[in-house]
Protein backbone atom coordinates (compact mmCIF):
# COMPACT_ATOMS: atom_id res chain seq x y z
CA UNK A 1 0.00 0.00 0.00
CA UNK A 2 3.15 2.48 1.18
CA UNK A 3 4.72 1.44 -2.60
CA UNK A 4 1.37 1.98 -4.68
CA UNK A 5 0.62 5.27 -2.29
CA UNK A 6 3.79 6.40 -3.39
CA UNK A 7 3.30 6.00 -7.13
CA UNK A 8 0.64 7.57 -6.86
CA UNK A 9 1.94 10.53 -6.03
CA UNK A 10 5.07 10.65 -8.96
CA UNK A 11 1.97 9.85 -11.53
CA UNK A 12 -0.69 11.93 -10.51
CA UNK A 13 -1.16 15.45 -12.64
CA UNK A 14 -3.20 16.92 -10.09
CA UNK A 15 -0.75 18.17 -7.37
CA UNK A 16 -3.68 18.18 -4.92
CA UNK A 17 -3.98 14.42 -5.81
CA UNK A 18 -0.35 13.85 -4.91
CA UNK A 19 -0.61 15.15 -1.25
CA UNK A 20 -3.71 13.19 -0.81
CA UNK A 21 -1.39 10.35 -2.14
CA UNK A 22 1.24 11.34 0.03
CA UNK A 23 -0.41 11.45 2.94
CA UNK A 24 -1.83 8.09 2.32
CA UNK A 25 1.48 6.92 2.20
CA UNK A 26 2.98 8.55 5.54
CA UNK A 27 -0.29 6.93 7.34
CA UNK A 28 1.15 3.81 5.88
CA UNK A 29 4.63 4.09 7.18
CA UNK A 30 2.93 4.77 10.63
CA UNK A 31 1.03 1.59 10.81
CA UNK A 32 4.56 -0.17 9.65
CA UNK A 33 6.11 1.65 13.17
CA UNK A 34 3.43 0.44 15.26
CA UNK A 35 3.76 -3.13 13.83
CA UNK A 36 7.40 -2.13 15.33
CA UNK A 37 5.94 -1.44 18.43
CA UNK A 38 7.45 2.32 17.83
CA UNK A 39 4.30 4.32 19.07
CA UNK A 40 6.10 7.57 19.95
CA UNK A 41 7.64 7.73 16.31
CA UNK A 42 4.18 6.62 14.72
CA UNK A 43 2.46 9.89 16.46
CA UNK A 44 4.83 12.23 15.67
CA UNK A 45 4.84 10.93 12.18
CA UNK A 46 0.73 11.35 11.69
CA UNK A 47 0.55 14.81 13.83
CA UNK A 48 3.56 16.18 12.10
CA UNK A 49 4.22 14.91 8.69
CA UNK A 50 0.35 14.15 7.75
CA UNK A 51 -1.17 16.84 10.02
CA UNK A 52 1.19 19.84 9.87
CA UNK A 53 3.54 19.86 6.91
CA UNK A 54 1.01 17.98 4.51
CA UNK A 55 -1.60 20.91 5.12
CA UNK A 56 1.31 23.67 4.50
CA UNK A 57 2.29 22.38 1.21
CA UNK A 58 -1.76 22.06 0.62
CA UNK A 59 -2.40 25.55 1.53
CA UNK A 60 0.58 26.94 -0.62
CA UNK A 61 -1.08 24.77 -3.32
CA UNK A 62 -4.67 26.52 -3.03
CA UNK A 63 -2.57 29.37 -2.47
CA UNK A 64 -1.24 29.37 -5.83
CA UNK A 65 -4.19 28.06 -7.56
CA UNK A 66 -2.28 25.13 -8.87
CA UNK A 67 -4.81 22.83 -9.21
CA UNK A 68 -5.49 23.32 -12.71
CA UNK A 69 -3.87 21.23 -14.42
CA UNK A 70 -1.40 24.05 -16.19
CA UNK A 71 2.27 22.06 -15.50
CA UNK A 72 4.23 21.67 -18.16
CA UNK A 73 5.38 18.14 -18.74
CA UNK A 74 9.26 17.28 -18.98
CA UNK A 75 9.98 15.85 -22.79
CA UNK A 76 9.67 12.48 -23.03
CA UNK A 77 12.88 11.31 -23.41
CA UNK A 78 13.90 13.37 -19.83
CA UNK A 79 11.11 11.25 -17.99
CA UNK A 80 12.40 8.05 -19.33
CA UNK A 81 15.83 8.77 -18.14
CA UNK A 82 14.83 9.65 -14.95
CA UNK A 83 12.42 6.53 -14.80
CA UNK A 84 15.64 4.23 -15.87
CA UNK A 85 18.45 6.14 -13.79
CA UNK A 86 15.81 5.61 -10.68
CA UNK A 87 15.27 1.87 -11.55
CA UNK A 88 18.85 1.14 -12.00
CA UNK A 89 19.59 2.51 -8.52
CA UNK A 90 16.97 -0.01 -7.24
CA UNK A 91 18.10 -2.72 -9.20
CA UNK A 92 22.12 -2.10 -8.17
CA UNK A 93 21.22 -1.96 -4.05
CA UNK A 94 18.54 -4.95 -4.64
CA UNK A 95 21.42 -6.81 -6.17
CA UNK A 96 23.63 -5.65 -3.65
CA UNK A 97 21.22 -6.92 -0.49
CA UNK A 98 19.93 -9.98 -2.05
CA UNK A 99 22.53 -12.00 0.24
CA UNK A 100 22.18 -9.81 3.41
CA UNK A 101 21.29 -11.79 6.09
CA UNK A 102 17.57 -11.81 7.11
CA UNK A 103 16.97 -11.36 11.10
CA UNK A 104 13.58 -11.80 12.14
CA UNK A 105 12.24 -8.86 13.88
CA UNK A 106 9.83 -9.83 16.87
CA UNK A 107 6.99 -7.52 17.18
CA UNK A 108 6.74 -7.44 21.18
CA UNK A 109 10.39 -8.22 22.41
CA UNK A 110 11.46 -4.77 23.38
CA UNK A 111 9.68 -1.66 24.83
CA UNK A 112 12.15 0.98 23.52
CA UNK A 113 10.01 2.68 21.22
CA UNK A 114 7.68 3.30 24.24
CA UNK A 115 7.61 7.16 25.55
CA UNK A 116 9.30 7.00 28.45
CA UNK A 117 12.44 5.07 27.18
CA UNK A 118 12.65 7.39 24.74
CA UNK A 119 12.23 10.31 26.59
CA UNK A 120 14.68 9.23 29.27
CA UNK A 121 17.52 8.86 26.52
CA UNK A 122 16.35 12.19 24.76
CA UNK A 123 16.75 13.75 28.15
CA UNK A 124 20.13 11.83 29.18
CA UNK A 125 22.11 11.56 26.40
CA UNK A 126 20.73 13.81 23.59
CA UNK A 127 19.90 17.03 25.35
CA UNK A 128 22.75 19.84 23.63
CA UNK A 129 21.06 18.57 20.24
CA UNK A 130 17.75 18.71 21.16
CA UNK A 131 18.39 22.73 22.27
CA UNK A 132 20.18 23.01 19.14
CA UNK A 133 16.96 21.42 17.09
CA UNK A 134 14.70 23.96 18.75
CA UNK A 135 17.28 27.12 18.23
CA UNK A 136 17.13 25.37 14.56
CA UNK A 137 13.37 25.70 14.49
CA UNK A 138 13.55 29.45 15.95
CA UNK A 139 15.71 30.66 13.37
CA UNK A 140 13.49 28.60 10.46
CA UNK A 141 10.25 29.92 11.50
CA UNK A 142 12.32 33.53 11.43
CA UNK A 143 13.76 33.10 8.10
CA UNK A 144 10.53 31.68 6.38
CA UNK A 145 8.64 35.17 8.06
CA UNK A 146 11.35 37.08 6.33
CA UNK A 147 11.71 35.53 2.89
CA UNK A 148 7.86 34.96 2.74
CA UNK A 149 7.00 38.89 3.41
CA UNK A 150 5.75 41.01 0.48
CA UNK A 151 8.23 43.24 -0.29
CA UNK A 152 11.73 43.60 0.56
CA UNK A 153 12.36 46.84 2.80
CA UNK A 154 15.13 49.00 1.99
CA UNK A 155 18.37 49.30 3.21
CA UNK A 156 17.62 51.95 5.39
CA UNK A 157 14.14 50.84 6.70
CA UNK A 158 15.90 47.83 7.88
CA UNK A 159 18.59 49.27 9.65
CA UNK A 160 16.12 51.55 11.62
CA UNK A 161 14.17 48.40 12.54
CA UNK A 162 17.51 46.69 13.39
CA UNK A 163 17.99 49.58 15.46
CA UNK A 164 14.94 49.77 17.36
CA UNK B 1 6.43 -15.84 7.39
CA UNK B 2 8.21 -14.02 9.79
CA UNK B 3 8.72 -9.96 8.68
CA UNK B 4 12.68 -10.23 8.78
CA UNK B 5 14.92 -7.06 8.57
CA UNK B 6 15.16 -7.36 4.68
CA UNK B 7 11.48 -6.92 3.87
CA UNK B 8 11.84 -3.35 5.41
CA UNK B 9 15.29 -2.81 3.48
CA UNK B 10 13.84 -3.67 0.16
CA UNK B 11 10.41 -1.64 1.00
CA UNK B 12 12.30 1.47 2.12
CA UNK B 13 14.72 0.91 -0.71
CA UNK B 14 11.64 1.00 -2.93
CA UNK B 15 10.18 4.37 -1.16
CA UNK B 16 13.78 5.60 -1.90
CA UNK B 17 13.88 5.24 -5.35
CA UNK B 18 10.35 6.34 -6.24
CA UNK B 19 11.35 9.49 -4.39
CA UNK B 20 14.74 9.50 -6.53
CA UNK B 21 12.27 9.02 -10.09
CA UNK B 22 9.91 11.31 -8.77
CA UNK B 23 12.37 14.01 -8.19
CA UNK B 24 13.79 13.46 -11.59
CA UNK B 25 10.99 13.21 -13.57
CA UNK B 26 8.40 15.85 -12.78
CA UNK B 27 9.30 19.81 -13.24
CA UNK B 28 7.51 21.18 -10.56
CA UNK B 29 8.74 22.57 -7.34
CA UNK B 30 6.70 21.57 -5.44
CA UNK B 31 6.40 17.69 -6.23
CA UNK B 32 9.92 17.87 -6.26
CA UNK B 33 9.99 19.12 -2.50
CA UNK B 34 7.26 16.16 -1.65
CA UNK B 35 9.39 13.13 -3.26
CA UNK B 36 12.53 14.46 -1.30
CA UNK B 37 9.84 14.10 2.07
CA UNK B 38 9.36 10.65 0.38
CA UNK B 39 13.06 9.81 0.52
CA UNK B 40 13.14 11.05 4.24
CA UNK B 41 10.57 8.94 5.18
CA UNK B 42 12.10 5.93 3.71
CA UNK B 43 15.28 6.54 5.30
CA UNK B 44 13.48 7.26 8.97
CA UNK B 45 11.41 3.46 7.87
CA UNK B 46 14.95 2.05 7.86
CA UNK B 47 15.96 3.66 10.77
CA UNK B 48 13.40 2.31 13.59
CA UNK B 49 13.28 -0.98 11.67
CA UNK B 50 17.35 -1.25 13.20
CA UNK B 51 16.38 0.26 16.17
CA UNK B 52 14.37 -2.68 16.97
CA UNK B 53 16.53 -5.34 15.47
CA UNK B 54 18.83 -4.23 17.36
CA UNK B 55 17.10 -2.65 20.43
CA UNK B 56 18.80 0.67 20.33
CA UNK B 57 16.87 3.31 20.95
CA UNK B 58 19.12 6.32 19.59
CA UNK B 59 17.75 5.61 16.32
CA UNK B 60 14.97 6.45 16.98
CA UNK B 61 15.45 9.24 18.31
CA UNK B 62 17.69 10.10 15.10
CA UNK B 63 14.40 9.77 13.59
CA UNK B 64 12.83 12.27 15.78
CA UNK B 65 15.64 14.54 15.45
CA UNK B 66 15.15 14.07 11.42
CA UNK B 67 11.63 14.70 11.59
CA UNK B 68 12.86 18.41 13.46
CA UNK B 69 15.37 18.99 10.55
CA UNK B 70 12.50 18.48 8.05
CA UNK B 71 9.84 20.72 9.13
CA UNK B 72 11.99 23.69 9.51
CA UNK B 73 13.47 22.27 6.23
CA UNK B 74 10.01 22.73 4.16
CA UNK B 75 8.87 26.03 6.28
CA UNK B 76 12.05 27.59 4.50
CA UNK B 77 11.45 25.98 1.13
CA UNK B 78 7.70 26.35 0.90
CA UNK B 79 8.63 30.31 1.53
CA UNK B 80 11.37 30.05 -1.48
CA UNK B 81 9.15 28.34 -3.56
CA UNK B 82 6.25 31.32 -2.73
CA UNK B 83 8.85 34.19 -3.16
CA UNK B 84 9.43 32.39 -6.47
CA UNK B 85 6.08 32.07 -7.56
CA UNK B 86 5.57 35.75 -6.61
CA UNK B 87 8.28 36.63 -9.22
CA UNK B 88 7.77 34.71 -12.30
CA UNK B 89 4.15 33.80 -11.28
CA UNK B 90 5.02 29.75 -12.23
CA UNK B 91 6.53 26.80 -10.24
CA UNK B 92 8.27 25.34 -13.17
CA UNK B 93 12.13 24.48 -12.59
CA UNK B 94 13.12 25.49 -15.59
CA UNK B 95 13.09 29.00 -15.33
CA UNK B 96 15.47 28.77 -12.46
CA UNK B 97 18.06 27.79 -15.55
CA UNK B 98 18.27 31.56 -15.50
CA UNK B 99 20.06 31.87 -12.44
CA UNK B 100 23.08 31.01 -14.11
CA UNK B 101 23.28 34.22 -16.26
Amino acid sequence: MAVGCALGVILSRNPVNSVMFLIMTFFAISGHYILMNAQFLAIVNIIVYAGAIMVLFLFVIMLMNLNADVEPQKGMMIQLAGVISGGILFLVILMGLTTARAEAIDPKSTHIGLISNLGKVLFNKYVLPFEISSVLFLSAMIGAVVIGRKEPLAAGEKAEIIQN
Amino acid sequence: MPVTSTHYLFLSLLLFSIGIMGTLMRRNAIIIFMCIELMLNAVNLLLVAFSKLYGDADAQLFVFFIMVVAAAEVAVGLAVIVMMYRKVHSVDINILNRLKH
